[in-house]
C-alpha cells in the first residue's frame, strides 16, 4: 500500500513538472515598433510662399546653397 | 530631394561666434540655452582649431532611438525635429547625442528641467508654418521661406556651410583642392555615416 502511494506520488510530481514545462512562456525581448507620437508637420514647400510647389522650393534652396560658394563670385 | 546637412570647415573658423549670435537672434533663444556654440581645440596652442557645434541632423539619429515618448521625427528633407508638447524633459537624448545638441532650459526652482530645445535647421516645428505659436516654441522657420539656417548664411568666412548635402560637399571639395589641405570634415562620419556615404552595418542581435 505504502509502495503504491509512493509510486503514485512520484508519477504525480513528474506529471506536474511536465505540465509546468509546457507552460513555459517565450521570453524573447519584443522590439516595440517606434513611431512618432506628436503632431503632424507640414512640408516647407507647403508654405504660402511656395504653395506646394516642391520643385520651386528645391530650386530656391539650391540657389541659396550655392551662394555660400565664394569661388563662383570671385572667379 | 535635397538632404539637409551642416559642414564645419575647421581650417576657416576664426572663432568669431557670429553663428552663435545669428542663431540666438533669429530664434530668440532664451538665456542658458545654446543651440549652437563654438568649441576650440588646443586653445592657445599654435595650430588651434575651432569648430561650430550644434545638432547635425544625423542620418540615424541616436536621440530618436532613445526617446521614451517618441517625440522626434525626420522631415522628408532630412531635418530632425521634435514635438515639445509631448517632450517630458527626461534628458535621455542629451546622453545619446554625440554632439551635445539637446539643451534644457531651467523651468523652475531646484534645477527643474524644462522641455528639450535644440537646433531646428531653422525649420520650425510641428505648428503652422511661420505662426506665432511655432516661433514661440521652436524659433523661426526660414526653410519655409526658401532660406537656409541663419548661422550658415551669417558665417563671415563660410566655415559653416548648411544646405543640400551634395551641394555643400561639392563646395568643400573645390575648396580643399584649391588650398591642398584640410580635407577632414569634423563630425560627418558620426552624423551621416562612414566616409564615402557608406553606413556601417547594424550589429546583429544575438540569437538565444
Amino acid at each position: 500500500m505504502r509502495a503504491r502511494t509512493a509510486v503514485f506520488a512520484a508519477l504525480a510530481s513528474i506529471a506536474a513538472l511536465g505540465i509546468a514545462g509546457c507552460g513555459d512562456a517565450p521570453q524573447e525581448l519584443a522590439q516595440k515598433e517606434r513611431r512618432y507620437q506628436g503632431k503632424p508637420d507640414t512640408n516647407p514647400w507647403d508654405s504660402p510662399q511656395f504653395g506646394g510647389k516642391q520643385a520651386e522650393w528645391e530650386r530656391a534652396i539650391q540657389a541659396r546653397t550655392q551662394n555660400q560658394n565664394e569661388y563662383t563670385r570671385v572667379e | 530631394m535635397a538632404r539637409m546637412k551642416f559642414l564645419v570647415d575647421a581650417e576657416r573658423c576664426i572663432e568669431c561666434n557670429g553663428c552663435v549670435t545669428a542663431c540666438k537672434n533669429a530664434n530668440e533663444v532664451p538665456w542658458g540655452v545654446n543651440r549652437r556654440r563654438v568649441v576650440t581645440i588646443n586653445d592657445g596652442i599654435p595650430g588651434e582649431k575651432s569648430i561650430s557645434v550644434a545638432c547635425m541632423h544625423c542620418s540615424d539619429a541616436p536621440c530618436m532611438a532613445v526617446c521614451p515618448v517618441d517625440c522626434f521625427y525626420r522631415t522628408p528633407e532630412g531635418v530632425v525635429l521634435h514635438d515639445k508638447d509631448i517632450c517630458i524633459g527626461c534628458g535621455y537624448c542629451f546622453y545619446a547625442c554625440p554632439f551635445g545638441a539637446p539643451q534644457f532650459p531651467q523651468a523652475g526652482a531646484f534645477g527643474l528641467r524644462g522641455k528639450m530645445d535644440k537646433c531646428t535647421f531653422c525649420a520650425g516645428g510641428p505648428e503652422k508654418d511661420n505662426s506665432a505659436e511655432e516661433f514661440r516654441k521652436y524659433g523661426s522657420n526660414r526653410l519655409a521661406e526658401g532660406k537656409l539656417p541663419a548661422c550658415a548664411e551669417m558665417c563671415s568666412t563660410k566655415a559653416l556651410l548648411g544646405g543640400d548635402g551634395d551641394v555643400i560637399a561639392d563646395i568643400y571639395r573645390q575648396r580643399v583642392l584649391k588650398r591642398g589641405k584640410g580635407s577632414e570634415v569634423w563630425g560627418w562620419g558620426t552624423a551621416y555615416g562612414a566616409p564615402g556615404g557608406q553606413q556601417k552595418p547594424a550589429a546583429q542581435q544575438p540569437k538565444s
